[in-house]
């Protein structure tokens, strides 16, 4: 039993990473149907800005106090990089066939990562992550489980980041637009709505969620690298539309049981097919299976309708 | 047509100009000097660029250490070494061209290098097709000298030697030394490449042989970095010590984020963790974690203290490295099995058939131990080192020959 809830634990720390990460394929579908397959890049752009920022300003220290800042950082590097792509290689395209931006948006992929990998300092190899004092450390002993302290974080981060977004969409004038928008383009158009800016906001949140997930990324695997872009946007699409995409909850739900199948299937499944090297088959036939039962995700996309 | 034309006119001209530049060469290759002597050549194949250019240069500068002393104490007479470096840049493919460009030249008896195994997989062939020896300072992958078969040893080329030792025994070593350190139950985990399955299938048989127990044996993906199930799977059995076969890029975060989940065993791995950068990556938690590596450390012993002492007066510009040692035996053994090769010869080209059979009898005392080959090619002497992490550095902790 034990075993069951730590691998639990693990699976809902894990699941609450890609959860971060698949908001911004959500909401960045649910209004302009695109796939952005670069948003794993905007997550390890994030990762390298809470880096770059602690590098340049407070090596060497530990404090708690550091860690806004070095979320600051990061957010403020992964939104900038996302607004830019967003007006230089999305918006030419808006009314592109749909391809058209799907592959540029695999072209900026590599870009980045290339871009990280030849020009920041020391980053052809993996880098180590700052480590914070009560954030990183000796884990909590909670009867038989064993409690990372970065996984408090990661798991805070996007409870915190859930809130916000369910305030920022159904409190704000913002927000209504955004659902405005995804809803019916033109008619948000004519009611005034600016859609340029609402697009661009969506990048941003996606951006600003990615940027909290390189953080956390950092912090629970102790060091970084320009590749974990990829395989973190695969998962995170994946959990994207295994929730139903363009449905922000759908992202969030779709991460948690992705990242519980994947702990689940290291524990208990046993033999040749089981252990580390299988659990991402089995995370891909649970989305095939949910999709040959149910194609619209396990939430439905319920924002947009379009899908 | 234009178009066919050209190339019509293109592939004479291009097979022209490869059958004037192989002329070339053989003109360069039985170059003789003034005074009488003749010249034989020793290649160097290793990165001298590129990330690993470190190792590289000191397995050069060594190489050229040898042959300097060599032509001063006039080794052979008549004969006068030389040194001719080729840069793999790490790369397969650079490598076969060097080894290419080195068997075109007729003055070339023998090859020290590589650096990389995968490297000299593709060096050998080439070399071996013009007799040519290679002798590798760093080459550690089984295969190399006993075909691909464990099971089955055959020795693919003759041409090929080596003064290190390999990767089959480091595992054992690795086993034996922590049973005599008092660890008895161990879990292992691998990534499933050919380097870390073979590390842990030799460590496993040796372990419990010797009466330890595996008690967990576990594989990690290549592209892993988040470690939390697997070390949670594995922690209910309470081992002692963590085996892990694979590279630092992995074992760095696993063995740091085993001790933030609260498994706070050593984690010992085999050269492929023997890095500095392992214990950047592992950050603080990483002491008491364990490393094989071949060879013993060269400040370690008399004849390597008076091999960097020469190297340092000869006044290169790079250190001498973890290999330099091991380049300078390797040049040695090429330049003494010359002795017997070259004696009656009247060019180089003739000699490489003895000189590889008079290799394959060299025997003497180098600066890295006694030098001589199996009937493998891989060298005699099996020492090995085991180094501990310490306050953020490798230390060399035990350096034995392995039995």
């Amino acid at each position: 039993m034990d075993q069951f809830l730590q691998q639990l634990l693990n699976g809902v720390t894990l699941g609450s990473l890609y959860a971060l990460i698949a908001v911004g394929y959500t909401v960045v579908y649910g209004i302009v149907q695109l796939i952005n397959f670069a948003h794993g890049e905007v997550f390890m752009i994030g990762a390298f800005g809470s880096l770059a920022t602690w590098t340049l300003f407070f090596k060497g220290q530990t404090g708690l106090w550091v860690l806004p800042f070095m979320i600051i950082g990061a957010v403020l590097a992964s939104v900038a990089v996302a607004l830019l792509l967003e007006r230089v290689a999305y918006r030419p395209l808006r009314n592109a066939p749909r391809l058209a931006p799907l592959i540029t948006a695999i072209g900026i992929s590599v870009f980045l990562q290339e871009a990280v990998r030849l020009f920041y300092p020391g980053a052809k190899s993996a880098l180590p992550f700052p480590q914070i004092d009560l954030v990183t450390g000796a884990a909590f002993q909670v009867g038989g489980i064993t409690v990372r302290r970065s996984a408090i974080f990661v798991i805070g981060a996007l409870v915190v980041c859930a809130v916000l977004l369910w305030f920022f969409i159904n409190r704000t004038k913002m927000g209504r637009g955004m659902l405005a928008v995804s809803q019916d383009p033109d008619t948000a158009r004519l009611m005034g709505i600016n859609v340029d800016r609402i697009i661009a906001v969506a990048f941003a949140i996606g951006a600003a969620l990615a940027g909290v997930a390189g953080v956390a990324q950092g912090l629970q695997n102790s060091n970084i690298d320009f590749f974990i872009g990829f395989m973190a946007g695969l998962k995170a699409f994946t959990a994207a539309v295994l929730g139903g995409i363009g449905n922000i909850y759908g992202a969030v739900v779709g991460g948690l049981v992705l990242g519980v199948v994947e702990a689940m299937a290291v524990q208990f499944i046993p033999g040749t097919f089981g252990g580390s090297p299988w659990k991402d088959v089995w995370a891909f036939v649970l989305l095939i299976v949910v999709l040959v039962f149910r194609p619209q995700g396990l939430m439905g996309a319920r924002v947009v309708d379009r899908a | 047509m234009q178009q066919r034309s050209i190339v019509r006119l293109g592939v004479p001209l291009a097979v022209a100009a490869l059958a004037l530049s192989a002329c070339g060469s053989r003109d360069a290759g039985t170059s003789s000097t003034a005074a009488g002597t003749k010249t034989v050549k020793i290649g160097v194949i290793a990165p001298l660029s590129g990330g690993l250019s470190a190792l590289g240069l000191g397995i050069k500068n060594s190489v050229a250490l040898a042959v300097k002393q060599a032509n001063d104490s006039n080794a052979i007479a008549g004969w006068k070494f030389e040194v001719a470096a080729e840069d793999d840049e790490a790369k397969p493919e650079t490598g076969k061209n060097a080894a290419t460009k080195l068997s075109s030249d007729d003055a070339v008896l023998g090859v020290v290098g590589t650096l990389n195994s995968s490297v000299a997989q593709s060096t050998v062939p080439v070399l071996a097709a013009a007799n040519i020896a290679q002798v590798s300072p760093a080459n550690t992958n089984p295969s190399l000298t006993q075909g691909a078969d464990a099971a089955a040893k055959k020795r693919p080329y003759a041409n090929y030697f080596r003064t290190c030792t390999t990767d089959a025994v480091q595992g054992p070593f690795a086993a034996q030394y922590l049973l005599s350190v008092g660890i008895k139950s161990v879990a292992t985990i691998h990534d499933k490449k050919t380097y870390g399955q073979g590390l842990v299938d030799a460590f496993t048989a040796e372990f419990t042989k010797g009466g330890g127990t595996v008690v967990a044996a576990e594989t990690i993906g290549e592209q892993d970095k988040d470690f939390s199930a697997v070390i949670s799977k594995i922690k209910p059995s309470a081992p002692a010590a963590i085996y892990y076969g694979g590279e630092y890029p992995q074992a760095g975060p696993l063995s740091q984020q085993m001790k933030s989940q609260g498994l706070s065993v050593p984690l010992m791995g085999g050269d492929g963790i023997f890095d500095p950068k392992y214990i950047e990556l592992a950050g603080a938690t990483a002491n008491t974690d364990l490393a094989t590596s071949v060879g013993a450390p060269t400040e370690s012993t008399e004849a390597g203290k008076k091999f960097l002492e020469q190297y340092k007066a000869a006044g290169y510009a790079e250190p001498a490295a973890a290999y330099g040692g091991y380049a300078y035996d390797a040049a040695k053994a090429i330049i003494e099995a010359a002795k017997t090769a070259l004696k009656d010869a009247k060019d180089v080209k003739s000699a490489r058939t003895a000189e590889l059979t008079a290799l394959g009898k060299v025997s003497f005392d180098g600066v890295t131990g006694k030098v001589a080959f199996d009937e493998f090619g891989d060298t005699t002497s099996k020492v090995l080192t085991v180094y501990k992490v310490d306050g953020g550095k490798w230390i060399a902790a035990k350096t034995d020959t392995f039995k």
